[in-house]
């Protein structure tokens, strides 16, 4: 049996009930009462005619039958149907569906049908039962009670094997809008949540927003669902659930949290309708949780007029209050969760879907940095080859961009050019993006284009580009005589309605600076004979009246005419007629007095009353009679007082308040359901709230605010040991937690590649099960941490927090720094005063240790072990230190050698710590297989608390390379130094950490040392230290400072400040600083180095030297040439490595062949070509004699 | 979402409606008659109608009104892209979109549009799953469902929605493998009165025909990607391929769709491969004018120019023309004054001209302004831009398919202002 047919199988009881169901609706029917005779018989022909027409049956020498059969009774309309439905054959069932279905379509009533259709759920033909479904929604919600026998049939297509139907199931059980099943509605989207097919977990989220339309009271229970679905990983989930999520719980934006990295990047491989929504939602989820990224330009911002009018002048100005706003706020660090988004939406801009690309391109106007918003003119442009609506939407949209960002658009300018073909609303529409584009550089190829324009044959279009060089001329002064001399001519044309639209733009364009314009006006009064317009003859009126001293002589004259036509005019004119009478009267009363006096006279008896108000009115404010009182003598101020200009604007302005590519914003008034997009807020939410692993984020939060009232004494406690575990805990994760999101990323974007097809369904499920395994073994693990490990760390928390503050006196940015390297007991980089402190610190924690700790001596032992080495070891000689670290790295690849013990003491694997403390050089392959484990169990960590993970930053053997900053010589006794730490810099992990160590070794003490003006190429940003108070003759401070280099190694430039002076300063990474080490096994390796071959792969040939000759000695080298970490490798004599960039994340991978001999082969894998070619040089200047 | 749709012809009738939500009454299309009526044609009917409970977003292809109700916010280019979209399929399906095919495949576009949407939210709108869901009619099975009473209701479920190629359906064989693609490039050109270019641009599409066994993996290279400015992507194409080689890597869908719409960079200049000469007249004083174009190639590379049509949308003063062209058929209608002359080829050594006078109304003044000249061409086995295909090589499969490639360079909107 095929499945489909499976799905549809009611019950013989249900069927039965049916029948019986349908019986007494068949006696009700045959009611003598309701039948009225005759007529039943003509309407059945028409029906005939138009359904049967429709559908060329075979079988219509069935339906007269039927139609016998039921002429006795009622007319019901219907009976040959309900025959056709009853009978046992499918094609008849079929037809009888078939001819339903077009009356459904064609809107006619079919629900007297209903009984006999929905028992022909239990259909076995499956079109049948398809078009019984599509009956069935459309007609459930009025008969409910005989839709619920429907009901069961669903119910246990919910149970099928067969995913596809399970999702068919749901489908149309969730679509019947019957209230009483909402209980098993809501069961059933529960439990397809959790099914194991994503099809279902979609039509899932599908039903959701059904279900909440019916029933808005199961709100709080749909909320669960979805905060469910949320956390699924797969595309096809996605786009579904965050609908529902608009539809249902807009204003839970929490629950975006924990998943927006996840959206961000899975975005790319959803469907597109879903890409839509999901864009949009972030958008106004960014705009909550990020800073504006124009917030230095925001004072710009406030006055969009200016730059309206803005020149290259203005343009060049517009730089300095910039730098002067930097220098003066703190600087703006872009969130990298706010980069992740434009940066995952930007291809989007690629779409064939104009939807998606409008969606991409409002993000990109509501939140990206000014600089940036460019990008999207182009696929703005490129949608207006599209269809004509889609052409009227991104128009408009345009329109309120080009207000925004003039610039932006410019240089696309022809493209909005109007052709003759065009239908006019898109005419009108591109002629204001082309007013709005408007400047002084290009305005005379505009005007000269509107000109083509003005001689169109659509005169609602020529009325639009009158309009639109008044636009132009008020807001560009150079042109504005030449604009008003193009419009006069204009008056000139035989079409009356281009006069009159003409006549009322320059009046418009006078009333600005009228007195430089007098013959206009006088030009304007003789026009009064031959226009006929109303509209524009009142304009004249208003103008001759207002500037009438202007016109001294004509102005009496023109009043003399339309004295004489008074009544023969427009109400509109005869009103302007009042008014000039009664301005010239009070300007000019010798000449005007006699005939003002006969206009008010006319009016007086007039028709409308309204100009019968006026000449009343008019005449008791001006003529001076006894009675009239002091108003009399202000009536010269009221009638000839100065009149603002009007303002031509465009009827886009501010209308970006509404989010772009909304119907509220097409619209111009906020439609039904409409989200307000929130502005920037003036304090970042914490960023940590993304981070994914829940239990997590919470431990954090209530740290933080422990950390806030700590007020314990500082040796209080001393559980040191917590602080390895703990950052041993969350330091992997920083690395892991990235590694794990591109890589899903990668796989998701190789799965729609390449290998596909019949596994991909299974895949999805797999994956599901293999997270769910691991979220079991985290669990107990989480335990265990819990139990023993979070609550010393608070205290460890403390216990820093304090020594932090201790610090800050005397020293003062230097915490977060020393705070890390006390711990790790590197003296090398510290200072001498934190180093005083540190040993402090080591003292008064191994002593209480021992006495209050009962702790499972082998966790706690084994970190102590290492951390006693790890000192040691730092002091001795570099090169031996390197060979440990370096066969540490061998082993398991960590960054430090302590760490490695740290993970597995918090496993509770004493054994395993055993063999790393003891016995270090080990065989590469076991602990590797530890690692990996390792490494997937803590992936999906992720990196919480910034100071405790700084506490394991110790710069180790790059601190020897140190690259001096500024001399001391030029630095006038101040001497600063840096080094790359090759640690994560945890306020942004797309920066590379830089050790800068200050000394004073002059007379004076340095005060206010930081950073400033920093010039940066584009691309590269840079995170300033905290400003060291002051430093003392003879002291040292060392601070660190990220810098993205964006994957490049071009040198970052700032000025170091100090209370005195400035130096300009720069940094210039080597390539292999630019990368950060990668965990990976082999066969990881093996599959990526296979994606990046050709193009992205590097070979290099060359000789070893004698010194290089033991695997050692070359592993060394390697590792301090760049940043890598070592990739263990079962064969002999090859020697893999893995890093990836810092910022972009692109995996760099370095292999090493050793041929017979001293012969070697060098290979580098990765996308970014001229970081390879860099590191090949490098590394193979590592490697020579 | 999306809560109904009313198919509506050019004559104001509803002749479809299908509701995904409660009901709406159809007496909401009023508001949408009432616009239609303000607006004098058809196309300047306002995209978005708002009422005071329902908003109305419409397209008009075809001849018909596909007016979707939607009752909260949504983006409206999301509503008129489906809309779209749903008229794609069904010319995919029939062949033609029309009134008479919409009402005789009823039952089909029923179940198309309930396959679609679902709650009024896009569910399968690749038109590859959908076909495997309901088979398209064809001549055939027609004939045979009468007979036998089977129906167009596929009866194998559908994988292609599962599997992480949506856009293919799994199972595809051929006897003859072969895949085609066509470089179509339009020119969009605004000529003014002396012949000088205004504005000039071209937008290309790579449309396929791919008819492959299997799960094939396709790339195409071309010799000269740098031309291309500004591309979108059917979105089979692996974009961060292309981001950084250059190169279109995709597993095709089954059939025909578009691969690739491009637009060639405005710093290249266009050449224009025809050139109009034109002499149109209007006398003030006598009710006749005279008339005179003539056509000819420019640079076409040695091609030849095919497929010639001048349309022109002349002033409402003219009365009729009386015209003789050196070749081809024009027609003149003197109701909606449009005068279209097909010219067919161009012979370069004859040059194709349309020479006569037109009749004014008597007492009226001359028209002010000279009617635009639309024109339409076609030249085969070129693309004006330059850009060639260098190779298209296929991985996954281990048959060798046949492939072809054509070039073909046509006129957009293209016009010459008089």
């Amino acid at each position: 049996m095929n499945p489909m047919q499976k799905l549809l199988q009611l019950p013989a009881s249900a069927v039965n009930l049916v029948r019986s169901q349908q019986g007494m609706a068949r006696e009700e029917a045959k009611s003598p009462v309701l039948a009225p005779d005759g007529g039943q018989q003509a309407w059945y022909s028409a029906m005939q005619a138009d359904e049967l027409r429709l559908l060329k049956s075979p079988e219509q020498e069935a339906a007269p039958e039927n139609s016998t059969g039921s002429s006795q009774t009622q007319p019901l309309r219907h009976d040959d149907l309900k025959e056709m439905l009853d009978s046992n054959k499918d094609s008849l069932k079929l037809e009888a569906m078939k001819r339903i279905v077009a009356m459904i379509a064609r809107g006619k009533n079919a629900s007297d049908l209903f009984p006999a259709v929905v028992k022909n759920v239990a259909c076995k033909n499956i079109e049948v039962k398809k078009l019984v479904y599509v009956y069935l929604v459309r007609y459930a919600e009025e008969q409910q009670d005989l839709a619920l026998l429907s009901i069961s049939t669903f119910q246990r297509g919910l149970k099928d094997p067969n995913q596809l139907i399970r999702a068919s199931a749901l489908r149309v059980l969730s679509s019947i809008r019957v209230p009483i099943i909402v209980p098993i509605m809501m069961l059933a989207i529960k439990e397809a949540a959790s099914d194991m097919s994503p099809y279902v977990r979609k039509t899932a989220a599908h039903a959701i927003p059904k279900l909440y339309s019916l029933d808005s009271d199961q709100k709080d229970q749909l909320i669960e669902v979805i905060e469910k679905l949320l956390s699924d990983k797969t595309t096809l989930v996605a786009g579904s659930v965050v609908m529902a999520f608009e539809e249902v719980c807009p204003e839970r934006i929490d629950l975006i949290h924990k998943n927006y990295r996840k959206l961000c990047n899975l975005l790319i491989d959803v469907e597109e309708w879903g890409q839509v929504v999901i864009i949009n939602m972030l958008t106004r989820y960014a705009r909550t949780q990020f800073l504006s990224p124009n917030q230095n330009e925001s004072l710009l911002e406030e006055n969009p007029e200016k730059a309206f009018y803005g020149s290259e002048e203005e343009d060049a100005k517009e730089d300095k209050p910039d730098a002067a706003s930097l220098v003066k706020r703190k600087p703006y660090v872009m969130d990298p969760d706010h980069r992740l988004l434009l940066r995952n939406t930007k291809p989007l801009l690629q779409s064939r879907n104009a939807a998606v690309v409008m969606a991409v391109a409002q993000l990109y106007f509501h939140l990206a940095p000014k600089a940036e918003v460019g990008v999207i003119a182009k696929a703005l442009v490129r949608l207006l080859r599209s269809h004509s609506e889609v052409q009227y939407v991104v128009l408009q949209n345009v329109a309120t961009m080009s207000i925004k960002r003039r610039g932006m658009f410019e240089p696309y300018l022809k493209s909005f050019y109007i052709r003759s073909t065009d239908p006019t609303q898109i005419k009108i529409l591109k002629l204001e993006v082309l007013t709005n584009l408007a400047n002084e550089t290009n305005i005379s190829t505009i005007l000269r284009e509107f000109q083509t324009y003005i001689r169109s044959m659509d005169k609602d279009f020529v009325a639009a580009t009158i309009q639109a060089i008044g636009r132009c001329a008020t807001n560009i002064g150079k042109v504005r005589d030449t604009c008003l001399n193009g419009l006069v001519q204009l008056l000139s044309n035989r079409d009356e309605l281009v006069v009159a639209e003409s006549v009322v733009v320059i009046k418009k364009l006078l009333q600005m600076q009228p007195s430089q314009h007098s013959e206009i006006i006088k030009h304007m009064a003789k026009l009064t004979d031959n226009i006929q317009v109303p509209m524009a003859r009142a304009s004249i009126l208003w103008l001759i009246g207002e500037y009438c001293e202007h016109v001294p002589k004509m102005a009496p004259d023109v009043l003399r005419k339309m004295a004489k036509s008074f009544t023969g005019e427009e109400d509109i004119v005869k009103l302007q007629v009042i008014n000039l009478a009664a301005k010239l009267y009070l300007t000019n009363s010798k000449q005007s007095k006699l005939l003002t006096q006969y206009v008010l006279n006319l009016a007086k008896y007039d028709q409308n009353y309204d100009i019968r108000d006026r000449a009343r009115f008019i005449r008791q404010l001006i003529v001076p009679t006894e009675k009239s009182g002091v108003l009399n003598k202000y009536a010269k101020k009221l009638f000839l007082a100065q009149k603002p200009a009007p303002i031509l604007e465009s009827s886009f302005k501010d209308r970006d308040h509404f989010q772009l590519g909304s119907l509220s914003h097409l619209l111009n008034t906020k439609a039904v359901g409409y989200q307000e997009l929130p502005d920037w807020p003036d304090e970042a939410p914490d960023p940590s709230v993304r981070n994914v692993e829940v239990p997590e984020w919470t431990k954090c939060t209530s740290r933080e605010k422990r950390k806030e009232k700590v007020e314990k004494p500082f040796y209080s406690d001393s559980e040191g040991e917590s602080g390895p575990t703990e950052s041993a805990d969350s330091e992997p994760e920083s690395v892991s937690e990235s590694e794990s999101e591109s890589g899903s990323g990668s796989s998701s974007s190789s799965g729609s590649g390449s290998d596909s097809g019949s596994q991909g369904a299974e895949s999805g499920d797999r994956s599901e099960e293999r997270r769910k395994k691991k979220k079991g073994k985290e669990g107990p693990r989480k335990a265990f941490l819990d139990t023993a490990g979070s609550n010393p760390s608070e205290e460890e928390e403390e216990e820093q927090g304090k020594k932090g503050k201790r610090k800050k006196k005397p020293q003062h940015e230097g915490k977060g720094d020393s705070g890390s390297s006390w711990e790790e007991g590197s003296v090398s980089e510290s200072s001498s005063s934190e180093s005083d402190s540190g040993s402090e610190a080591e003292e008064s924690q191994s002593e209480p240790e021992s006495k209050r700790r009962p702790t499972p001596p082998s966790s706690k032992a084994a970190p102590k072990a290492t951390r006693k080495g790890t000192k040691e070891i730092s002091l001795l000689d570099l090169d031996d230190y390197r060979e440990t670290e370096a066969r540490g790295r061998e082993g398991t690849c960590p960054r430090s050698p302590s760490r490695p013990v740290a993970e597995l003491g918090i496993l509770g694997l004493p054994e395993a710590t055993a063999r790393v403390t003891t016995a270090p050089p080990q065989p590469a392959s076991s602990p590797s297989v530890v690692s990996t484990s390792l490494v997937t169990d803590l992936e999906g960590l992720s990196l919480t608390d910034t100071s405790l993970a700084s506490t394991l930053l110790s710069p180790t053997f790059s601190a020897v390379r140190t690259h001096e900053l500024l001399h001391r010589m030029a630095g006038e006794g101040l001497s600063v130094e840096y080094c790359f730490s090759r640690q994560p810099f945890v306020p942004d992990p797309h920066m590379v950490a830089v050790h800068i160590q200050f000394s004073n070794s002059a007379e004076a003490e340095v005060k206010g040392l930081r950073v400033c003006a920093p010039r940066l190429l584009p691309g590269i940003r840079l995170q300033e230290f905290p400003e060291i108070e002051s430093l003392a003759p003879g002291d040292t401070a060392s601070v660190v400072m990220g810098i993205d280099f964006s994957d490049s190694t071009q040198a970052a430039n700032f000025q170091l400040c100090t209370h005195s002076r400035q130096f300009y300063v720069s940094i210039q990474p080597p390539v292999g600083e630019l990368l950060a080490p990668v965990f990976m096994s082999e066969n990881e390796f093996k599959k990526e180095q296979g994606k990046l071959t050709g193009m992205s792969e590097i070979t290099e040939k060359l000789t070893l030297p004698d010194q290089c000759q033991s695997d050692q000695a070359i592993v060394q080298r390697v590792m301090v040439a760049a940043n890598v970490s070592r990739v263990p490798c079962g064969a002999d004599h090859v020697y893999r490595f893995a890093a990836k960039t810092v910022t972009s994340g692109s995996l760099v991978l370095i292999t090493l062949e050793r041929k017979d001999g001293a012969r070697a082969q060098l290979t580098v894998n990765s996308e970014k070509m001229v970081i390879g070619t860099m590191l090949v040089q490098d590394v193979v200047q590592a490697l020579a004699p | 979402m999306i809560h109904s749709l009313f198919l509506i012809n050019s004559s104001g009738d509803i002749f479809l409606e299908k509701h995904w939500k409660s009901v709406v009454s159809r007496s909401v299309c009023d508001y949408f008659f009432e616009a239609q009526e303000r607006a004098t044609e058809a196309e300047n009917v306002p995209p978005v109608i708002p009422t005071p409970h329902h908003y109305l977003l419409s397209v008009y292809r075809h001849k018909i009104f596909f007016v979707a109700v939607i009752q909260t916010e949504v983006p409206p280019l999301f509503v008129i892209e489906f809309l779209h979209r749903v008229v794609d399929t069904f010319q995919d399906y029939f062949g033609v979109c029309s009134e008479v095919v919409i009402k005789d495949n009823v039952v089909v576009v029923y179940e198309v549009l309930e396959e679609m949407l679902d709650n009024g939210f896009p569910l399968a709108t690749e038109s590859n799953i959908l076909k495997e869901l309901i088979k398209p009619p064809t001549i055939l099975r027609t004939v045979v469902n009468t007979i036998t009473g089977s129906t167009n209701v596929g009866d194998q479920l559908p994988t292609g929605q599962l599997s992480v190629v949506p856009w293919r359906r799994t199972g595809v064989k051929y006897t003859n493998n072969e895949a085609y693609f066509d470089v179509i490039e339009e020119i969009d050109a605004i000529i003014d009165k002396s012949g000088s270019t205004i504005t000039a641009e071209i937008q290309g599409v790579i449309d396929a025909c791919v008819k492959l066994t299997g799960m094939p993996d396709l790339t195409l290279s071309f010799m000269n990607p740098r031309l291309l400015d500004d591309v979108s992507f059917h979105p089979c194409v692996r974009f961060k391929r292309w981001e950084s080689e250059r190169i279109l890597s995709f597993i095709p869908p089954d059939g025909n769709f578009r691969l690739l719409s491009y637009h060639v960079s405005a710093q290249n200049l266009v050449a224009i491969p025809v050139y109009v000469k034109h002499n149109i007249n209007f006398r003030d004083s006598s009710s006749l004018g005279r008339f005179e174009i003539t056509v000819g190639p420019k640079q076409t590379m040695g091609k030849t120019v095919e497929g010639v049509m001048v349309t022109s949308q002349m002033p409402k003063g003219v009365l009729n023309m009386s015209l003789t062209p050196s070749q081809g058929i024009h027609t003149f209608d003197p109701v909606t004054k449009l005068l279209s002359w097909d010219v067919g080829k161009i012979n370069p050594q004859k040059l194709p001209s349309l020479k006569g006078t037109m009749s004014l109304q008597a007492g009226t003044s001359k028209p002010d302004e000279n009617p635009t000249i639309n024109l339409q061409f076609k030249i085969q086995q070129l693309a004006i831009s330059g850009l060639k295909v260098n190779r298209l090589d296929m991985y996954g499969e281990k048959y060798k398919p046949f492939k072809g490639i054509k070039y073909m360079t046509k006129a957009g909107k293209f016009q010459v202002r008089t």
